[in-house]
């Protein structure tokens, strides 16, 4: 599903990855971990197609359209609701029955209620759950996620975890984090960055 | 079909973000009247009709750059254009239908522009309008254009007008052209071949501009 050889990215005269090989089949679970400044999130970038690498190849079996990714930000816009920044995703993707995804989603992630309100109005745990409602929407085949318990309560935590498990088995997972012991039942691959 | 649809939901998108947060538009008119006013009063009582269409363009121009500046204001501030980047859609739509809302906002403010430039000084003819159209095409898709390279920037707000304004260069010698020659087909016929010209440029090479 994703393989990389080589890969290496600079930023100015900062080296901020070197010599990665990475091979991650269909329906893998490789868990990325390492300190903060150790390039996690720049691997997931350009493996999820975000930024090129400097030196080194990626080769990717999906397209646009099989990724999902969660970075570090939400990517939803604070001033739409929930249901409009996934009405805008869910067109671009061409979601098929795409209201009743997003209604289903919304409701697994217990934000039904506020599906009308702003996100500027919503706690980081509530924007975190609509980030992964976002990444879902279209039921990507390749899974990119970068931290994705950050911010969380447990009862969040526990429906990512509830979510990962029923995946697990048809997708490909590319996840970060700094609680690999969260993510060991589901890990088949792990690298550590120095 | 899909290309339009796609052109459709982001163009929603931006103008229900102006209406939320209505950041660029009341700027715009306050900007745009508050030039009319301030030139009423500096310039002679009778100013000549070829001193106020310049005024005129001067003041459309620069309203047009506050859009322009905002523009991409809500993408830089969350990161939004990894989200619109990885999308399935071509990413000339993201351009098209950014210069589409900023075109909607700059058409808003010469609603209003227009009329206060009568009131104030001359009377705005057909000619005129018909140039104001094809100039703000050309404002709209050159200046978005830019304006997505600038927003990559840590000197956005400066980058801006300095590639912009001397692109505008030719809009202004149109559109001036268009408003006070007794023959303006040629101005007009200029403007249309630029908003032609700039038009396929900036559709074709977006792309580049929003890879990392």
């Amino acid at each position: 599903m994703l393989t990389a050889q080589r890969l290496g990215k600079r930023y100015g005269d900062r080296r901020v990855l070197r010599g990665i090989d990475l091979d991650l089949p269909r329906g893998g679970f490789l868990v990325v971990t390492g300190p903060n400044g150790s390039g996690k999130t720049t691997l997931l970038r350009i493996c999820a197609g975000l930024a090129t690498p400097s030196e080194g190849k990626v080769e990717r079996a999906a397209g646009r359209a099989e990724i999902g990714y969660l970075g570090h930000e939400p990517l939803v816009y604070r001033e739409l609701s929930a249901l409009e920044n996934l009405e805008l995703y869910g067109r671009l993707y061409r979601v098929p029955e795409r209201r009743e995804r997003i209604g289903m989603l919304l409701e697994r992630f217990g934000l039904w209620e506020v599906r009308h309100e702003r996100v500027a109005s919503y706690s980081r745990g509530m924007t975190q759950r609509l980030a992964l409602c976002r990444v879902l929407l279209h039921d990507p085949a390749l899974l990119v996620l970068d931290e994705p318990y950050t911010a969380l309560d447990e009862a969040g935590a526990e429906l990512l975890d509830m979510q990962l498990a029923e995946l697990r088995r048809e997708r490909t997972f590319l996840v970060s984090t700094h609680d690999p012991a969260r993510l060991e039942p589901l890990a088949e691959a792990r690298l550590a960055l120095a | 079909m899909s290309y339009a649809r796609d052109v459709g939901a982001l163009t929603r998108k931006d103008l229900l973000l102006e209406l939320r947060a209505r950041d660029t538009l009341p700027a715009m008119l306050l900007f745009v009247a508050a030039v009319f006013v301030v030139f009423h009063f500096a310039l002679p009582a009778t100013p000549s009709r070829l001193a106020t269409t310049g005024l005129l363009w001067v003041a459309i121009l620069f309203t047009a750059l506050l859009a322009l500046g905002r523009a991409f204001v809500p993408e830089r501030e969350q990161r939004m254009f990894d989200g619109l980047v990885l999308a399935p859609c071509d990413r000339s739509a993201i351009w098209l239908a950014k210069s589409l809302a900023t075109l909607a906002f700059l058409a808003a403010a010469e609603v209003v522009a227009l009329p206060l430039y009568a009131l104030f000084f001359h009377r705005v003819g057909g000619a005129t309008v018909l140039a104001v159209v094809l100039a703000d095409v050309g404002i709209c898709a050159v200046g978005t254009f830019l304006g997505a390279m600038a927003v990559a920037t840590r000197a956005r707000d400066l980058l801006l007008p300095l590639l912009f304004l001397p692109l505008a260069v030719p809009i202004v010698v149109g559109a001036v052209g268009g408003s006070v020659s007794h023959a303006p087909g040629r101005y007009l016929a200029f403007l249309g071949l630029y908003d032609l010209l700039f038009a396929v440029i900036c559709w074709a090479s977006f792309e580049f501009v929003v890879a990392e």
